[in-house]
């Protein structure tokens, strides 16, 4: 029997196509025929230990599970005939007899698939007398709340632990009655994709820790939303009561993120209630703050704006977040164009600006495609904290047999077998060159180089597959020589015959380069806007000590200026240092507007809430600006009408990762002495996350530190524990040393974003450690 | 999504495997490994978690799970799994000597409850308990596979049949202190 | 005519040696076949035609099993023995580990070469250690006589076999509960299908056959399928270990041929003890209903005489009760045991197992309620047929055997608070 092969099969009296040995669970899922069910889960290896699917096909004694049943020509199914209806019903008997009665008091209430079809095939009263099991409490981290009294054991959660999020956590210990689904010691869950265990627990065993006794199932009024961090723009459902988001659930998009989301964006929600939300503006009077009125905080920065630009709008400069939305940078831009300036850039985390900057990179490829890889080369990627749904699909190619290589400076710790290339920065240059030299490409930056049987491999293993791509991740374009890898990278896919990637570090970071918010001729890069004093500045949902390149040298920059305005959701010290004004703009959930992805969806959400206190939407900011600086072309009346308005400048223009490589070849970061590795850990990507308080408390809120390996404390004679000082060019910190073996020699590790961090040097610069 | 079967092995093998065991533990465990597909080196944590537990006194304890896990390069809860499932992993100390006792059909009706009760007088522990003077360890036990010698009890590795009184007060005499 | 397969050295001397094997003309059906390059279609036909059937319960016929492997599928294949002897009342399989465990091998082996195998394993319970010991000691003896290894015979087959020692979970008897713990798991159950001779160790096709019918391939195969159906009755081939336990007076195992009167095995073993008159006999392990003794003494031992009288001659377990026993006592026993060895997996028999025995045991202790056993009768029809293995049916059988044959002894413990006999 071929795979492919149709048969018909008959459920209910009606007919039904599928393909042959398709599951019949699918079959009636997809003709919407309902067959209840707890174990069985789209995404999941099928268990069919639940039995609640039980049903009758002719010529087959015994009910059958439809979740493990494979169709065949001609079968006959009855779904809700007495034999099957007696068997669901037996088995829901058995279900709730160990199952506490307590849906008043359980999160699940209302929403839950064992009430639902206890509803439909329960009895009302018990024939069971005897006491029921009750299970310990434990404690499994900061995000999920457990009660295991009300467990039963379809597995979901371990096979989600297993399969999807690619590291056992949960197991099913004991056996028989005594079975208990938990981590069997005390330890928390730390997947960063834990959260969707509670999504896939149909009772009330794994619920939301934050959301825990907060609000009831049937308060809550659902609003579609788009996920704001990185660059996969997950589809969300937010659960909304009396103006708060309460909770966030995944939407399905198969061709997004089928039907999970990441921690960060589950949780990230909390950061919008947190204390430092800033609910009102807030102008500078002497060295003091105070709260003004809306209107005394726009003609001050309208004045202010008006004043530092002088004559000249080439003394303004606009530094916008890539998690701010197509159409607050559109107006942005737009304002910052209309007074004359082409000082406009997003791309904070950037230090290497050579290559051209007219491009707006994306992934290159749909994202399901990524699952359909036969090898991959990512370079200077974390994507499994970084971009935590698209480093699902890569796993499954992986898991399928891909060939996936990690060019990084520490070795990342991953849920499936990669080879990795781990080098210190000033040599990830080098490493790359080989796997271009193994390829056959010439040019000064390959000459000289050594290939290795490893280099010859990954070139082999690009070449050879049917579908390849090359990567380019947060910390290759944090790199000094970012340029430089971009264009070995290119070089090294057209070679190979792979598509050249880029896994976008923001949510918007795609859109942020469609909508004009990129320095024009003449204009000021991010680096140069930080690194020469302008006489005004305009931050949008930037924290410039947390989201910029080199944020000591950035901060100094910005306390030079005349005059800083920012919009921001939060109160910020680093801000407030430097800042002159500061508008409290809506945050995530709190506006409507549009992100586009790494795959170029342009995906458009309205505001869920209001925003908090006296924030407004930043595009109605801007607009208002546009309007009191008497620019023309800032009449929107919606956001959507922002939206088409830049949708007709842009024209047929798409993404595209065509940059054109400045010729330049010039190794900028050089290799003696220590370098830092200034990654951006995944819950301090950008101020809402920062904000999210269970989040913070995980296993991946890291500590800021200084991360090095055993041999390089020793040479240092630096021992864990032990503080060190860090010295940059510009910057300096004393942080706590954690030995960490996955780090190189020649480098060492101090993640960027955290508290402490604020008054380092550049992410990936030169670096000494002294023991303070 | 049909049905799945590969090693639950983790990603990373754990390094520095000799630190885990003495060498003897360790000798005795590859022998193990060594009978099976060298991909599913987990096939042996039954192998392993009955010699770890047999070296250590006769119970297992969390730590030595995690070292077993270490040493097959499995995730520490697939081997609690185990661990907790089969009924010879001890997870409470046990004593020198564990009697374990069928209580089965063809044990009890030809005795068995008159067997654990003298047993239980005799060491005064109840069945579950140990002796006070940590000897001995009683345990009930299903159907051990000697129904023709009921009634039975297996005391280490051996098993003892048709079972009196005066015969378990001779084995027990008879076994080391 | 009794032992003739598998207890045919039960007449040597320390039977279980390679020297005594040999003396009896062990491993010469092996070379016979390997140096003859023997198609192993003609093996299968063989087995097939001695109508062998799985000596470990199910009683499924074994070379109709080793036909459903693709002998040419690429990729290993596996053969595993299943010597997780722990069905109540069974006690055969250590005895043939005991006393003839290079029969065991040397069929094995003729598997391994019949389904295109070249590594096996036997799964011994591990309680088991002193036979596993004895298994051990006799591969060893294999492996060094080149009956075990790489070019057997120089016929360029290979196989190699190993134990893999179980640690006490009934469960694991259950074929692929067996394999998942082989694959260093919990022994649960798999669905099936897939079976595993497509599926099954490791994810390759694998035949799983009970420690006995190995065992009795070597014989088969050098008196012909034939002369071994022949010693049977019809659908009942050759003939069988019997364990045989209870109140009697000389408990055993007994080979006997499939279709012998249980009085005359009752006979064997000694008959009744002294004073004791039989009450009843579970004829198959405790997984099987239980018949009255009346009954039992006019039946034959084979599948279909006790399948007729509505029980199963499954793993060839005999526990004879006399009259002194008391038949709540007896389920209220069995049904602890299937309550405490349910792999929790599935829910009809994880929760009710549990709730069985607590009715059972409510009724024992004289807390049983009139609608009880209304509520067993009820409990049994919704777990038989409806778990993912055969624990399930094996848990609920046992009931509804007794509450067929001595409800009588049910209603008065519920009505008296005490027991009918004693």
């Amino acid at each position: 029997m071929s795979d492919d092969q149709m048969v018909t099969v008959e459920v209910d009296g009606r007919q039904l196509k599928a393909k042959a040995g398709t599951l019949l669970i699918e079959v009636t899922d997809a003709a919407g025929i309902n067959i209840p069910r707890f174990c069985y889960h789209k995404k999941l290896s099928v268990s069919a230990n639940c039995r609640m699917c039980l049903v009758e096909v002719a010529k087959v004694p015994k009910p059958l599970p439809a979740c493990a049943t494979p169709v065949n020509e001609g079968m006959q199914v009855f779904t809700r005939s007495p034999l099957a209806l007696a068997a669901q019903k037996g088995t829901m008997e058995f279900l709730l007899i160990n199952h506490p009665l307590d849906c008043p008091i359980c999160d699940q209430g209302g929403e839950c698939e064992l009430q639902d079809v206890a509803l439909g095939y329960g009895n009302d009263s018990s024939r069971f007398v005897e006491g029921k099991r009750v299970v310990p409490e434990r404690d499994i981290g900061p995000l999920i709340a457990t009660d295991f009294t009300r467990c039963i054991h379809c597995t979901r959660c371990v096979r989600f632990g297993a399969e999807i999020a690619g590291v056992r956590e949960l197991g099913a210990t004991g056996r028989g009655e005594h079975m208990e689904i938990g981590t069997y010691i005390e330890k928390s869950v730390d997947s960063e994709l834990s959260g969707n265990i509670i999504d896939v627990c149909p009772v009330g065993s794994l619920t939301s820790k934050p959301y825990l006794y907060s609000a009831r199932a049937w308060e809550l009024v659902q609003r579609e939303a788009v996920a704001a961090h990185d660059s996969v723009g997950s589809n969300l459902n937010l659960h909304v009561r009396r103006n708060r988001v309460m909770r966030v659930h995944p939407r399905d998009n198969e061709a997004v993120n089928e039907c999970w989301i990441s921690d960060r964006d589950r949780f990230s929600y909390e950061g919008l209630y947190s204390g430092e939300r800033l609910l009102r503006p807030l102008l500078k009077k002497g060295n003091e703050w105070q709260e003004v009125e809306w209107q005394d905080a726009l003609e001050a920065v309208a004045q202010g704006l008006k004043r530092a630009r002088g004559t000249s709008g080439n003394r303004l400069g606009a530094l916008l977040s890539g998690n701010s939305t197509l159409e607050e940078l559109y107006l942005a831009q737009k304002l910052m164009r209309g007074l004359g300036s082409e000082n406009i850039d997003y791309r904070l985390r950037q230090s290497d600006f050579r290559s051209t900057s007219a491009t707006a990179p994306w992934l290159g490829q749909p994202i399901a495609a990524l699952e359909a890889l036969g090898a991959a080369l990512l370079i200077g990627s974390n994507i499994r904290k970084d971009q935590p749904m698209l480093a699902h699909r890569v796993r499954k190619a992986a898991l399928e047999g891909a060939e996936v290589t990690f060019l990084n400076p520490f070795e990342v710790d991953l849920n499936y077998r990669a080879r990795h290339l781990v080098a210190a920065p000033s040599a990830m240059l080098g490493e790359l060159a080989a796997v271009a030299k193994a390829l056959g490409i010439k040019g000064k930056l390959v000459n000289g180089v050594e290939v290795s049987d490893a280099h010859k491999a990954v070139a082999e293993s690009l070449k050879s597959a049917e579908r390849s791509t090359v990567l380019l991740g947060n910390m290759a374009t944090a790199h000094p020589d970012f340029s430089l890898l971009r264009s070995l990278a290119s070089d090294i896919a057209e070679a190979s015959g792979s598509i050249l990637g880029f896994l976008p570090e923001s949510a918007n970071s795609v859109g942020a380069a469609l909508s004009g918010a990129l320095p024009g001729d003449g204009g000021s890069n991010a680096g140069e806007m930080l690194g020469n004093v302008h006489k005004g500045y305009l931050l949008l949902g930037v924290e410039p000590t947390k989201d910029s390149w080199n944020p000591a040298k950035a901060q100094a920059t910005l306390q030079q200026a005349e005059f800083v305005v920012a919009l921001n959701a939060f109160r910020d010290q680093g801000l407030e240092q430097v800042a002159d004004v500061i508008l409290p703009i809506a945050g995530y959930a709190e506006t409507s507007g549009t992100f586009v992805n790494a795959q170029g969806d342009w995906q458009s959400f309205g505001g869920a809430v209001a925003p908090a206190g006296e924030a407004r939407p930043a595009w109605k900011i801007l607009r208002v600006l546009g309007n009191l600086l008497d620019l023309s072309g800032f009449d929107q009346v919606s956001s959507e009408e922002v939206l088409a308005e830049l949708k007709a400048t842009l024209g047929e223009r798409k993404p595209d990762n065509g940059g054109v490589a400045s010729g330049e070849e010039e190794i900028r970061l050089n290799g003696n002495g220590l370098v830092r590795v200034g990654d951006v850990p995944i819950y301090a990507a950008d101020p809402l996350v920062r904000r999210a308080e269970s989040l913070q408390r995980t296993k991946d809120a890291m500590a800021a530190g200084i991360y090095i390996n055993a041999e390089t404390a020793k040479t240092l004679g630096l021992a864990p524990g032990d503080f060190a000082t860090a010295l940059q060019e510009e910057g300096r910190s004393k942080l706590p040393v954690f030995i960490d073996a996955t780090i190189p020699a020649g480098c060492a590790r101090i993640p960027a974003a955290l508290a402490g961090t604020e008054t380092l040097g550049g992410q990936i610069d030169n670096l000494t450690l002294e023991k303070a | 999504m049909g049905f799945k079967n590969i090693p639950m092995s983790t990603v990373k093998p754990s390094e520095n495997k000799q630190a885990l065991f003495n060498a003897k533990i360790r000798a005795e465990i590859d022998k193990w490994i060594a009978k099976y597909p060298p991909e599913w080196r987990q096939s042996a944590v039954m192998g392993a978690l009955m010699i770890v537990q047999r070296e250590h006194g006769g119970s297992l304890t969390p730590e030595l799970m995690d070292n077993v896990a270490a040493y097959l390069d499995m995730a520490p809860i697939a081997v609690y799994e185990v661990g907790s499932f089969y009924s010879m992993y001890e997870h409470k100390p046990v004593g020198r000597h564990k009697i374990c006792v069928c209580t089965n059909v063809s044990c009890m009706i030809n005795g068995a409850d008159q067997i654990v009760e003298y047993l239980e007088q005799k060491l005064n522990a109840r069945l579950g308990g140990t002796s006070a003077d940590g000897k001995y360890t009683l345990k009930e036990v299903e159907c051990l596979g000697a129904c023709g010698g009921a009634p039975m009890f297996q005391i280490g590795e051996k098993y003892y049949e048709n079972l009196t009184p005066e015969l378990i007060d001779s084995i027990l005499d008879g076994l080391e202190e | 005519m009794a032992n003739e397969v598998c207890f045919r050295n039960m007449d040597q001397d320390r039977p279980w040696l390679l020297e005594q094997y040999r003396a009896r003309g062990g491993y010469e059906m092996l070379s016979r076949i390997l140096k003859e390059k023997m198609p192993p279609e003609k093996i299968i036909d063989e087995v097939k035609a001695s109508g062998l059937r799985g000596r470990g319960g199910a009683g499924f016929p074994t070379g109709l099993k080793w036909s459903f492997i693709n002998r040419n599928a690429p990729g290993h294949k596996y053969v595993v023995c299943n010597s997780d002897e722990g069905e109540p009342g069974t006690f055969k399989d250590r005895d043939i580990l005991r006393y003839n465990p290079h029969q065991l091998i040397e069929g094995m082996v003729i598997a391994g070469y019949a389904i295109g195998a070249t590594c096996g394993y036997n799964y011994i319970r591990g309680e088991f250690w002193e036979p596993y010991e004895r298994f051990e000691a006799a591969l060893e003896e294999a492996r060094s006589a080149g009956f075990l290894g790489n070019d057997l015979f120089g016929s360029g087959f290979d196989f190699q076999l190993h134990s893999h020692l179980g640690a006490g979970a009934y469960i694991c008897g259950e074929e692929t509960a067996l394999l998942e713990s082989i694959e260093g798991k919990k022994g649960q159950p798999r669905y099936k299908p897939p079976f595993p001779a497509h599926f099954g160790l490791y994810g390759c096709p694998t035949i799983i056959n009970n420690t006995e019918s190995l065992a009795s391939i070597p014989v088969i195969l050098e008196k012909g399928g034939a002369w071994f159906k022949g010693l049977g009755v019809e659908n009942s081939g050759g003939s069988k270990l019997f364990s045989i336990s209870g109140n009697i007076k000389n408990p055993g195992v007994f080979e006997i041929p499939l279709g012998t009167p249980f009085s005359e095995l009752l006979e064997m073993a000694g008959g009744m003890k002294e004073g004791s008159r039989i009450k009843a006999v579970i004829p198959g392990g405790s997984s099987a209903p239980i018949l009255p003794g009346d009954v039992m003494m006019d039946l034959t031992m084979d599948y279909d005489a006790i399948a007729k009288a509505g029980s199963m001659l499954g793993s060839g377990a005999v526990i004879v009760l006399d009259d002194s026993n008391c038949m709540v006592k007896v389920l209220e026993r069995m049904s602890y045991f299937y309550h405490e060895e349910s792999c929790g997996q599935c829910t009809p028999c994880r929760e009710g197992t549990g709730w069985l025995y607590r009715v059972v045991n409510r009724i024992e202790t004289g807390r049983g309620r009139p609608e009880d056993l209304d509520l067993l009768d009820d409990m049994t029809v919704k777990i038989a047929g409806r778990t993912i293995c055969a624990l399930g049916d094996a848990a609920a059988m046992p009931v509804q055997g007794m509450l067929k044959h001595f409800r009588d002894e049910f209603e008065y413990h519920i009505e008296h608070k005490r027991c009918l006999v004693g």
